[in-house]
């Protein structure tokens, strides 16, 4: 490359303390739910709650600690925060409706 | 932006001279067509998002549906998916710290994370592809029950997915061994990054949604 490649123009931290916290993160997002599943602690329903809540939580860590979401391309605003808003709306709605309407009749014949 | 009224024959790519639009951007994003590419692939991300919601609907209506068939409880190995699971999430790690040293340029320990995240998810894939030959040799194939074909289609388009990855993945290692971080290998790197923290967040959601619950 030429001599004005300033691909290191920017403050990198000399240590990537943000995927380390982002790692242990997603480390006890997963052991906690597993323990909960497989010491049988709680009842069916909270058990459901408490474990879809820990993915949920582990979706934010992967997106904010290791994906960059909520950074621009260093100029304009970060657009992906809205496409991807769209995605899961889009998400929770067919999983949600699927669920509900499925819900009326036990079994599909 | 800039008019390039000096040099109209650097056009062409890959041969060695690269156009920055933006030189005091991250390196990923120094060139107007990198930007948008990565502005691109969040669209492809969340369009994925919504092909894998309907695979999830139609699995969370079917489980139930086992048919006289075994049931995920029955079939589930449960040292088995959490391996698997613990593998995924470690290699999702190391991709991010590619990306975190292709920040400060140093190009061999991208290479390092990029191959160590690989061989994670080649084992990943490999535990996989043990467990499903598992299930069918016991009778459990996607025709057996609505369940069984709801999760293979779920597992197995994730599965397919990392398999993809790996490829994506490898092309790019051989692209920065030739030549080396520059704006566009960069933008290469961060995209399978994005893709592959993506496929994370996706198992997670099959180790809660398929497997924990179905061992319940």
């Amino acid at each position: 490359m030429s001599g004005q490649h300033p691909s290191t123009a920017h403050a990198t931290p000399s240590f990537p303390w943000q995927y380390v916290i982002g790692f242990i993160l997603s480390l006890v997002l997963t052991v906690i739910p597993l323990w909960l599943v497989l010491d049988h602690v709680w009842k069916p329903t909270p058990l459901v709650i408490g474990i879809l809540l820990c993915a949920v939580l582990q979706i934010f860590v992967q997106l904010f600690m290791f994906m960059h979401f909520t950074h621009g391309d260093g100029n304009g605003p970060a657009y992906q925060t809205v496409i991807l808003s769209i995605g899961f709306f889009f998400a929770i709605i067919f999983i949600g409706a699927s669920i509900w309407i499925m819900s009326f009749g036990y079994q599909v014949q | 932006m800039t008019t390039t009224a000096h040099a109209p024959a650097e056009n062409h790519h890959g041969a060695g001279h690269i156009h920055v639009d933006y030189p005091d951007r991250p390196v990923e994003y120094q060139t107007e067509d990198g930007a948008l590419k990565i502005l691109g692939f969040w669209v492809f991300l969340a369009t994925d998002l919504i092909l894998f919601s309907c695979l999830f609907a139609t699995f969370i209506v079917l489980r139930s549906h086992v048919d006289g068939g075994p049931t995920g409880k029955e079939l589930f190995d449960i040292p088995s998916f959490v391996a698997e699971t613990f593998i995924l999430l470690t290699s999702s790690f190391t991709g991010g710290l590619a990306t975190f040293e292709m920040h400060r340029d140093k190009r061999n320990r991208v290479v390092g994370w990029l191959i160590v995240t690989v061989l994670l998810g080649l084992s990943f894939v490999g535990l996989e592809v043990k467990e499903f030959v598992h299930m069918a040799m016991d009778g459990a194939t996607l025709q057996r029950s609505a369940f069984l074909s709801a999760f293979f289609t779920l597992v197995g388009t994730h599965g397919c997915h990392v398999s993809l990855g790996i490829l994506w993945m490898t092309g790019i290692i051989i692209q920065l061994v030739r030549f080396g971080i520059n704006p566009i290998t960069a933008r290469k790197v961060f995209i399978v990054n994005m893709y592959w923290h993506f496929l994370d967040v996706v198992w997670v959601f099959l180790f809660t949604v398929v497997y924990l619950m179905g061992v319940m």
